[in-house]
């Protein structure tokens, strides 16, 4: 218990902090980790970071369809708002570019700006609708973009073996 | 128990990165291994522009312009930062899967491959994607345990897949991919420019200098001078040509990969799904476009077990203990994990090595399903939806 909030307090000096793994561990000291969903990037757009909305089958029975859909939904638009190749993309490309970049030691970039909200959103998003239902979203750019892992927590109360839909092989649906 | 904490000297993820790449000031710089050749790079630059501003600069600074050593220096301090930018910046290296995320790659492969016959070998580990009406292989990497995005490729230099890799510049000493593609294009044009504009200005220095006092003359006056005018010679060449190589590549919007591997020659009518089909888009957005973060987190500070004193608290070490078991497949199963070099007599033991990994994550998990038919299809061929 002690080193609890120590572990939070080291999570909060990183840039992509989600101070909700603090909350959820505090909320869920029955909880153990049973399962991790992966849901994969979505490439048909392109190269462009955008992730597969179609729900996965282990969380049939722990989350509603149109909420999972939303959090990526809202996730896929974050992520074309900072890759957005515009006339604020371009402006600041230039003047980047004339200042030798060194203007980048004192703004951030469009897309650091874009990551705090998805930052922000993903620890709302965990504390408001995952977290009470037994999930956590970790933020994709602590897995390289590639994957959003949620964490499907089963309470350590619950003996033998957990609900039959957290099956591994049906998750290429 | 806290005082144990704080005599510890904070360990940063860096340190722990696989790949063969050096870090430099805490993280901050991420180099190759082999930096000799950025070395000779550097010391080229500075070497012929500190003979260029020695020499050549104070005699044409006052019979022809001030202006002339100014821009020289504005150039060199354009070039070396491109240069150091290219060199010590993340070109986009991709982080290796963990090892939950690794087999669940590896079940969802298994389940689509279905029942591999003793002895055969299994089918090669490729998912098929639509891009822009193009089907683009997206290969997996025995080393990362991923399947590469499109335009990612293992630089086996640096040990790691590196997004939208274009090549491995031992000039720069760095790989160039996504993320220092641009600065590398900057560097060499500006580089280009440098070498020209040091070449035009020597040869009007020894021109101008020849009418007042004799060519034997001024070259004894300015030995530098013959030096410079050999660096630039040779540079020239080599330097403008890769420069106009490299607007060929951003006016199509394909890497030096890609044009080596000829992935989108056109033969069999393959076309390039990535490019905009215009010169300008392309060259906006690869020059213009977002600048992306890394997604390495060098200089995150690392959480280690061991720091904390309390290793019976559950709560905190739930998620981090919790992979422990499946460190311990990893171990187990990482061997065993067919690579495309692996002999066949290792074959036979992945059928062995799977049922491990897919019963000790999942504990109280019923063994997989065979339901391998209803999934194969879905995941090799992922059609747009």
């Amino acid at each position: 218990m002690s080193s609890a909030p120590r572990t939070a307090t080291e999570r909060t000096k990183l840039p992509y902090c989600h101070e909700s793994f603090h909350n959820l561990q505090e909320l869920r000291h029955s909880a153990s980790l049973a399962n991790k969903v992966f849901i994969q990037r979505d490439y048909t757009d392109g190269t462009v970071c955008k992730f597969q909305t179609k729900f996965p089958s282990e969380l049939d029975s722990r989350i509603e369809r149109t909420l999972f859909e939303d959090t990526v939904k809202t996730l896929n638009n974050y992520y074309a708002e900072a890759e957005k190749i515009g006339g604020q993309s371009y402006l600041e490309g230039c003047l980047a570019c004339l200042t030798v970049y060194l203007i980048f030691l004192c703004i951030e970039t469009r897309y650091e700006k874009v990551l705090k909200k998805i930052s922000r959103y993903i620890q709302e998003q965990n504390e408001k609708v995952y977290a009470p239902r037994g999930l956590l979203i970790t933020d994709p750019i602590e897995r390289g973009m590639r994957v959003i892992e949620i964490s499907v927590y089963e309470d350590r109360g619950s003996s033998g073996s957990s609900s039959g839909s957290s099956t591994t092989s049906s998750s290429g649906r | 128990m806290s005082a144990v904490m704080i005599t510890r000297k904070v360990t940063r993820k860096w340190e722990k990165l696989p790949g063969k790449n050096t870090f430099c000031c805490d993280g901050r710089v991420m180099m190759a291994r082999q930096k000799g050749v950025f070395y000779l790079t550097l010391f080229l630059i500075v070497g012929t522009c500190s003979l260029f501003f020695a020499f050549e600069c104070p005699y044409l600074a006052v019979h022809l312009s001030p202006a002339i050593p100014v821009f020289a220096v504005l150039l060199f301090v354009f070039v070396v930062a491109m240069l150091l930018r290219t060199s010590f910046s993340d070109p986009g290296v991709l982080p290796r899967a963990l090892p939950e995320e690794a087999n669940f790659i590896e079940m969802e492969i298994e389940a689509a491959n279905g029942n591999v016959m003793a002895g055969q070998r299994p089918p090669p580990r490729i998912k098929n994607v639509q891009i822009n009406n193009q089907i683009v292989k997206l290969k997996y990497c025995y080393t990362c345990k991923i399947f590469r995005p499109p335009r990612a490729s293992h630089c086996s230099i640096c040990d790691n897949c590196v997004d939208r890799f274009d090549h491995h510049c031992p000039w720069v000493g760095n790989c160039v991919g996504k993320r220092n593609y641009r600065y590398f294009y900057l560097f060499t044009l500006s580089l280009s420019l440098l070498t020209i504009y040091i070449f035009a200005f020597n040869i009007v220095h020894v021109v101008l200098r020849s009418v007042d006092s004799g060519f034997m003359n001024t070259l004894k006056e300015t030995p530098g001078t013959v030096l410079e005018v050999l660096v630039c010679f040779f540079t020239l060449w080599s330097v403008v040509g890769l420069t106009g190589f490299h607007t060929y590549l951003i006016s199509l919007n394909q890497t030096t990969n890609e044009d080596i591997k000829g992935s989108w020659s056109g033969k069999n009518r393959v076309q390039n799904p990535y490019s905009h089909k215009n010169f300008i888009k392309n060259c906006c957005e690869v020059l213009c476009g977002p600048t992306y973060p890394s997604v390495l987190d060098r200089r995150g500070v690392m959480l280690e077990d061991s720091t904390r004193p309390t290793p019976s608290d559950a709560s905190a070490a739930s998620t981090y203990k919790s992979t422990n078991p499946v460190s311990q497949t990893t171990k187990s199963s990482a061997p065993l994990i067919p690579n495309e070099h692996t002999p066949e007599e290792a074959k036979p033991s992945i059928g062995a090595g799977t049922q491990k990994s897919t019963s000790s994550p999942k504990e109280e998990k019923p063994p997989s399903p065979t339901s391998p038919n209803a999934v194969a299809p879905a995941v090799i061929k992922e059609s747009a939806h």
